[in-house]
């Protein structure tokens, strides 16, 4: 049986007259890791503060363990928020950071963090406003990770870590997940790169929720079919579009939904060029500019 | 055994991670790299050298125990069964006309490629690999 760990209903935060979140309804299972995606504005970050009882909301439901997140510490000392930009009190060090850890998290593993700031090759005497900026994320990471928190959330944690630096992250994560299974809550814009880290896939726009499914069914779940237009048009009408563009005569189309076996051999028959979907752009489709049809009901998976 | 590349392993974007991540224990089954009886690497060796979800990996290796391919062994891990190689091959064998000869002949009409020019094609690259 899997627990929920988090459960909201009609979630909804307003700054004045506009709303940050919008009726958001999610539920979040013990031990998975999610990937909460959207663009600039979308409402992540008011989700994971409000998830982590950092705001407090206009309306809606909202359990945490079981409790409401705000001002329950037994709720609080569960949950670990690295945010994008993490403020530390003047005049710390990481080695302060690391040394404070503990009173906050119950789980620290204080040696998994000394290997952390090996691997990442963090100056631990180094006063923190001295630090790069991928440095400065380093910190978070390192905290995020080594706390062992069973509901974690990572808020863009990478700004200025190089790639090699991400991978590090990605591989301690997976490493350390699968021996100590938690709750991940994974916020950021490098979708190609987790893409294949995630369980489960929230898509945030404009405050709501556009898509809330398990991430192998995402995969693989739209395809772009390109070749002259009429013959793309008549393969794909009875589909549900999510994108298209045209130049000339030709026609590159994304359809929502997976292709059989015959539908492919048909394709190719028909001379048309099939081309898998990625996350990202698949997203990029349902965020962007066109409009790209109404955002699909969605039951959580 | 599983091919990598060296930023990250050769995944493609289209199709279910766990079914590509059993085909490539299937592949290494055909090939002998696993013989029947030997070990296949747990789903947390998956996930790491994957760099994917250990949930994903573990519906790969469910597949698999589901097709009777391998076969959990209780506190040590999972091993390929005996007979595992013919099966596959058995089954690979059913769909080879869809999965490759479809296409081939597809493209070969829209070439003007007829039957018996193919098949000396076909004959003529046998050769040369």
């Amino acid at each position: 049986m899997t627990r929920t760990v988090v459960r909201a209903s009609g979630l909804t935060k307003r700054y004045g007259s506009f709303t940050a979140v919008d009726g958001v309804d999610l539920a979040l299972e013990e031990h998975k890791i999610y990937g909460l995606l959207g663009r600039n504005g979308a409402g992540k970050t008011t989700i994971m503060q409000l998830l982590t009882g950092q705001l407090f909301r206009n309306g809606g439901e909202l359990e945490v363990f079981g409790r409401e997140p705000a001002e329950h510490a037994d709720v609080l000392r569960r949950m670990c928020f690295i945010a994008e930009a993490q403020r530390y009190p003047e005049d710390f060090t990481p080695a302060h950071v690391f040394k404070a850890a503990p009173w906050f998290f119950e789980h620290w593993d204080a040696e998994f963090a000394e290997r952390l700031v090996a691997d990442f090759r963090l100056p631990l005497k180094r006063r923190i406003k001295k630090l790069s900026r991928g440095q400065l994320s380093a910190v978070g990471v390192i905290v995020g990770l080594a706390s062992r928190a069973p509901l974690t959330f990572f808020d863009e944690p990478y700004l200025g870590l190089d790639a090699v630096a991400r991978h590090i992250f990605y591989d301690r994560l997976l490493e350390d997940y699968a021996e100590h299974p938690r709750t991940v809550v994974l916020s950021t814009h490098l979708i190609d790169e987790v893409a294949n880290l995630l369980e489960h896939v929230i898509l945030i726009d404009q405050g709501r929720i556009l898509l809330d499914r398990d991430a192998e069914e995402v995969r693989g779940s739209a395809t772009t079919v390109a070749g002259a237009s009429r013959v793309v048009d008549e393969f794909v009408a009875d589909r549900p579009v999510i994108g298209r563009e045209s130049l000339g005569g030709l026609a590159s189309v994304t359809i929502d939904g997976r292709l059989d076996r015959d539908e492919r051999v048909r394709a190719a028959e028909l001379g048309l060029e099939l081309a898998p979907v990625s996350l990202q752009q698949l997203i990029v489709h349902l965020t962007g500019p066109e409009p790209a049809g109404a955002p699909e009901k969605e039951v959580a998976a | 055994m599983l091919r990598t590349a060296p930023d990250g392993p050769e995944l493609d974007e289209s199709r279910p991670i766990f079914i590509q991540i059993a085909e490539q224990v299937e592949n290494d089954i055909i090939d002998g790299t696993l013989p029947e009886g030997s070990q296949i690497p747990s789903t947390n060796e998956f996930a790491a050298f994957l760099r994917v979800n250990p949930a994903t990996a573990l519906k790969g290796v469910n597949r698999l125990v589901d097709d009777g391919i391998v076969e959990k062994r209780r506190g040590i891990g999972m091993f390929v069964t005996a007979g595992a190689r013919a099966r596959l091959i058995e089954r690979r064998r059913a769909e080879f006309a869809a999965q490759y000869l479809r296409p081939l002949i597809v493209e070969a009409e829209k070439l003007g490629i007829d039957i018996d020019e193919l098949a000396g094609l076909l004959r003529a690259e046998r050769i040369q690999s």
